[in-house]
């Protein structure tokens, strides 16, 4: 059993996945990350969180990333766990979320990187109903982006500043 | 003081806190509670439903068993386990939150938790979205080929299901597959990139698992099952959670 975060990290450092941050050292687009509860806090601890901000930074840049407080096994629940996002309470919900978006807007962050699917769908929605704004994206799209393999069509999550940057195969776009 | 006083019905033999502590290893150190409050300060869901970590745990050692069953507050703490992380004692909260779930009667639980378990109960993806085997067969491999035409750096990639001996185990949100099919790329292209030996299985690949929100003891078991059985039978080494 294994987080695919332990692998990321694991593959940059055996050279076999070959990310760079060159395309945003003129942008210098700031991102923050959202530590799981369930991978982070419930199962791998901060060993698996310091490889996910390894993973991030070398994707991103080390002065393009910026951390929530709290952060790694004390951060904050999204509020899109345990059923929440299911359970018809979205009030509650938000209200729980408030928290979350709060501590994104603290880091100024262009966007948050979700790699799991509540938190994802939960802090989306977050941005949305409170006017942040900020963009939610999976971590696998800015590997993608950075090795310079990501399609056109592959691009729902990133903000009109990273639609056109290193497009791969820009003639399919559909 | 004005403030209403909290009138004790007569001590009970056997209360919810107690059968909860029976089931938990340390007995969910539920006895050991200070009240120093840090569960609270730190929860999201404080506040929430008028209630709040510590109070939820003060009640039920009070045996205020019709109580901590019937509020909605239990589906509103996401057992994230925060309050565990900071607690002086490690008690676990969380637990007793699970179970007092588990006292709600099943179709009185969350429409949508429920609809999203029975939905996974229906077939051996175990997608809380229904998601049969062959459909999401049919959307990997046309996705698949789709991409390898379109992006021919990409022609030999693989999205391999049922794979015998392969490395990998991999799950999959059913989010992908079944509304955004787009998505799923990143994701195989880094398993190409890196040369990694992978497979889905055509049982079990459904990421997520409502029962268990749901509380549903014996449907979160049987769909954890048939996901760790598939990985077993393929002899795959590792279960890679890809969320």
């Amino acid at each position: 059993m294994a987080s695919i975060y332990q692998y990321y990290a694991r593959w940059i450092r055996e050279g076999k996945l070959k990310v760079n941050s060159d395309w945003n050292k003129d942008l210098k687009i700031k991102f923050t990350v959202q530590d799981p509860c369930q991978i982070i806090r419930k199962s791998f601890g901060d060993s698996a969180a310091d490889d996910l901000r390894f993973v991030v930074k070398s994707v991103v840049g080390e002065e393009n990333f910026i951390d929530m407080t709290p952060n790694k096994s004390n951060n904050y629940c999204c509020g899109g766990g345990g059923g929440f996002l299911q359970s018809g309470y979205q009030d509650a919900r938000r209200a729980y979320g408030k928290y979350k978006f709060d501590q994104i807007i603290e880091t100024g962050a262009d966007y948050c990187i979700a790699a799991c699917h509540n938190c994802h769908a939960q802090i989306h929605d977050l941005a949305h109903h409170f006017g942040g704004n900020y963009s939610t994206v999976h971590l696998w799209t800015l590997i993608c982006l950075s090795l310079g393999i990501l399609g056109p069509n592959e691009r729902e999550y990133l903000g009109d500043d990273l639609k056109e940057v290193n497009v791969f195969h820009p003639e399919t776009a559909m | 003081m004005s403030t209403a006083l909290i009138q004790l019905k007569s001590p009970k033999k056997s209360t919810f806190l107690n059968k909860v502590k029976e089931i938990l290893p340390e007995g969910g150190n539920l006895n050991l509670c200070l009240t120093c409050g840090a569960c609270v300060s730190g929860c999201p869901a404080t506040g929430l439903e008028n209630m709040d970590p510590r109070k939820f745990l003060r009640m039920a050692a009070l045996g205020m068993d019709e109580e901590i069953t019937s509020t909605p507050w239990v589906w509103m703490c996401t057992m994230c386990q925060r309050c565990i992380f900071v607690c002086p004692m490690q008690i676990d909260i969380p637990q007793l939150v699970y179970n007092a779930r588990t006292t709600w009667p099943r179709e009185t639980r969350p429409k949508g938790i429920l609809g999203s378990c029975d939905m996974a109960l229906r077939n051996d993806s175990c997608s809380a979205m229904g998601t049969s085997p062959e459909d999401f067969e049919f959307v990997v491999g046309d996705v698949l080929e789709e991409y390898r035409e379109a992006q021919p750096e990409f022609a030999e990639m693989e999205a391999p299901i049922d794979k015998q001996g392969a490395h990998f185990f991999l799950n999959q949100n059913s989010r992908e597959p079944v509304t955004e099919p787009d998505e799923l790329l990143p994701l195989w292209k880094i398993l190409h990139v890196v040369g990694a030996d992978w497979t889905y299985g055509s049982k079990g690949w459904g990421g997520e698992n409502y029962c268990l929100f749901l509380a549903d003891n014996d449907a979160w078991e049987h769909i954890t099952r048939i996901s760790a059985k598939q990985a077993d039978d393929l002899g795959c080494k590792v279960f890679l959670n890809t969320e």
